[in-house]
């Protein structure tokens, strides 16, 4: 029934138009998007971008002012039962109830989900081991470390097996530790399930997804594989640094290709060395300052790419489009 | 039913917090204090729970609201709601849901005071009739003040405020029946107030006859605030 226009009939997601506004603010100014059966999508934006209010309208918490939002073709404004059967939803800052145990509460998402008798024991069987709550399968939720509540969280999002798992801010105020835990588990659960994620950080979305959709103010700014996004090839911001004047750091990075950004304080507080942050196409763009540098016989004392920030990218998408 | 999965994790979770045991404790203790002690049952040397009954509204004034309090203010507060409403369940699913788990929790603690009419059947000759009256009473005037709590929990996200409101117009369905004796107050409004007193209601009940009328007015009320309790969840969708 949900086959009529593009995005596949496989899509598990199709959102149309979608806008929501909180009083004078407006959340969502006309948002279109579809995630296709098994795949990971990353939902990416800075705080504030309408993320979470998109998560929420698809969950069927919040209703839309205008739009739509299919989940595997039933809308969910018409038909919420059937659509929230379909879902596994992780909101934002995982909500609990601190004073029950993690065995109560799942047991009691299972019934929500009406799963009863031997279905149950089955279904709770398997997300404890899946999410590694054994170990705390007694305890009052309130009790237990933020990493073991953030798995309780996705345990009862996957206790009834659902066709499609919405994730907002999965390690959100999670220990470096924890969030590589979490993002292990999901790229385990992505291989088996479709997968839509939210996060202010792209490093994650890069870690995790396949493909990733930008929003900002409320309205998509981009939509497509990682590769294409050019995430991870051009565009990469490196701090280089040589000794030698500003000058001979200019004329490398001029000759190297690469595109100077700004000038930046010298590590070593040496005035015969000196360091900005460049952008560069990618690997071969590192390769070539290297090799530029050797040819010139300028020392490079420092060549340190970083992930390209949420701001500068969006900054660039912003310039694609004018 | 789909509301026994709601109601069910509510009865829990009063038990793992201190919610239940307090009320447990508090209704029946509170009930046959004023009765044996403070009242002036051993004076008046007959077998009959009338003064026991009499106490009851003004108790339920405050202990119903105390049962329902966090019911929805909690899940506001912390966001659990959220959850609730991306289960498939109905919002009357839930209403009726969290409805029953206080009202069982309250129809408990009434089986607790029960050791006060056995003590007084076991000091004389107990009328039974009354009793069952008065305990039918009970229910029906619990369910009706659990329904008004749990209505004003769902107004705000401050349990004690929840409770606050609560007590306060359930306060005053309770006293209602005063104002109808005023003098300034025209007798078809007074005759209104009086039909309205929960107390008069739940006195007339207590007395042994179970009008049908009395308990379909507490029903009434009790389905009217849970209606509104409903559309109050179900607006918050397109705030």
């Amino acid at each position: 029934m949900s086959s009529d226009a593009g995005g596949g009939a496989t899509a598990v997601v199709d959102v149309r138009g979608l806008e929501k506004s909180y009083g004078p603010v407006q959340a969502l100014r006309g948002i279109d998007f579809t995630v296709a059966a098994g795949s990971v999508v990353g939902f990416l934006g800075p705080n504030g971008a309408g993320k979470t209010t998109a998560m929420k309208i698809l969950t069927g918490f919040l209703a839309a002012d205008a739009g739509s939002a299919r989940v595997c073709g039933i809308l969910v404004e018409e038909h919420p039962l059937e659509a929230k059967r379909r879902i596994g939803y992780l909101p934002e800052n995982n909500p609990l109830y601190p004073e029950q145990k993690v065995a109560d509460f799942l047991a009691f998402a299972a019934r929500a989900r009406g799963l009863s008798g031997p279905a149950r024991r089955a279904a709770l069987e398997r997300v404890a081991e899946r999410t590694g709550l054994q170990a705390v399968w007694r305890r009052p939720i309130g009790e237990c470390s933020k990493g073991f509540r953030q798995r309780v969280g996705l345990a009862q999002a996957l206790v009834h097996d659902p066709d499609l798992l919405v994730l907002d801010e999965p390690t959100n105020g999670l220990d470096p530790l924890q969030a590589a835990e979490m993002r292990a588990l999901v790229r385990e659960l992505g291989e088996s399930k479709t997968v839509l994620l939210t996060s202010h950080v792209l490093p994650e979305v890069e870690a995790l997804a396949e493909r990733a959709i930008l929003i900002h103010h409320g309205r998509k700014v981009a939509d497509a594989p990682l590769s294409e996004l050019g995430l991870t090839g051009r565009g990469l911001e490196t701090r280089v640094a040589v000794r030698g004047g500003r000058a001979a750091l200019e004329e490398l990075l001029q000759e190297a290709g690469a595109q100077w950004l700004e000038a930046q304080p010298h590590p070593f507080g040496d005035e015969g060395c000196a360091a900005a942050l460049a952008e560069v196409d990618g690997c071969g763009g590192l390769e070539r300052i290297a090799a530029t540098a050797a040819a010139r016989r300028v020392p490079l004392i420092e060549l340190a790419p970083r992930a390209a920030g949420l701001a500068s990218l969006f900054r660039r998408l912003q310039e694609d489009q004018d | 039913m789909r509301s026994f999965v709601i109601a069910r994790r509510e009865w829990r979770s009063a038990f793992d917090t201190p919610v239940a045991y307090v009320l447990l404790a508090f209704l029946p203790a509170v009930l046959a204090a004023f009765f044996f002690v403070v009242g002036s049952f051993f004076d008046e040397q007959t077998a009959s729970l009338r003064r026991f009954f009499e106490n009851l509204p003004m108790l339920m004034v405050l202990a119903a609201p105390a049962t329902t309090m966090r019911l929805w203010a909690e899940e506001r507060r912390s966001g659990t709601e959220e959850l609730l409403m991306t289960y498939p369940f109905r919002v009357r699913e839930l209403v009726l849901g969290k409805f029953l788990g206080a009202l069982g929790l309250l129809a408990l603690a009434l089986t607790f005071t029960l050791g006060v009419p056995f003590t007084v059947a076991f000091l004389g000759d107990l009328d039974w009739g009354p009793v069952i009256g008065g305990y039918l009473g009970a229910l029906l005037l619990g369910a009706a003040s659990v329904a008004v709590g749990l209505f004003f929990s769902a107004l705000t996200r401050n349990q004690i405020v929840a409770w606050l409101l609560g007590v306060t117009v359930l306060l005053a369905f309770n006293l209602i029946g005063i104002a109808a004796t005023a003098t300034a107050v025209p007798p078809w409004l007074s005759a209104l107030f009086l039909d309205l007193d929960f107390g008069a209601r739940f006195a007339s009940i207590a007395r042994g006859v179970l009008d049908l009328q009395d308990a379909a007015f507490f029903g009434g009320v009790a389905a009217v605030f849970l209606c509104w309790n409903g559309l109050v969840i179900e607006a918050r969708r397109w705030s």
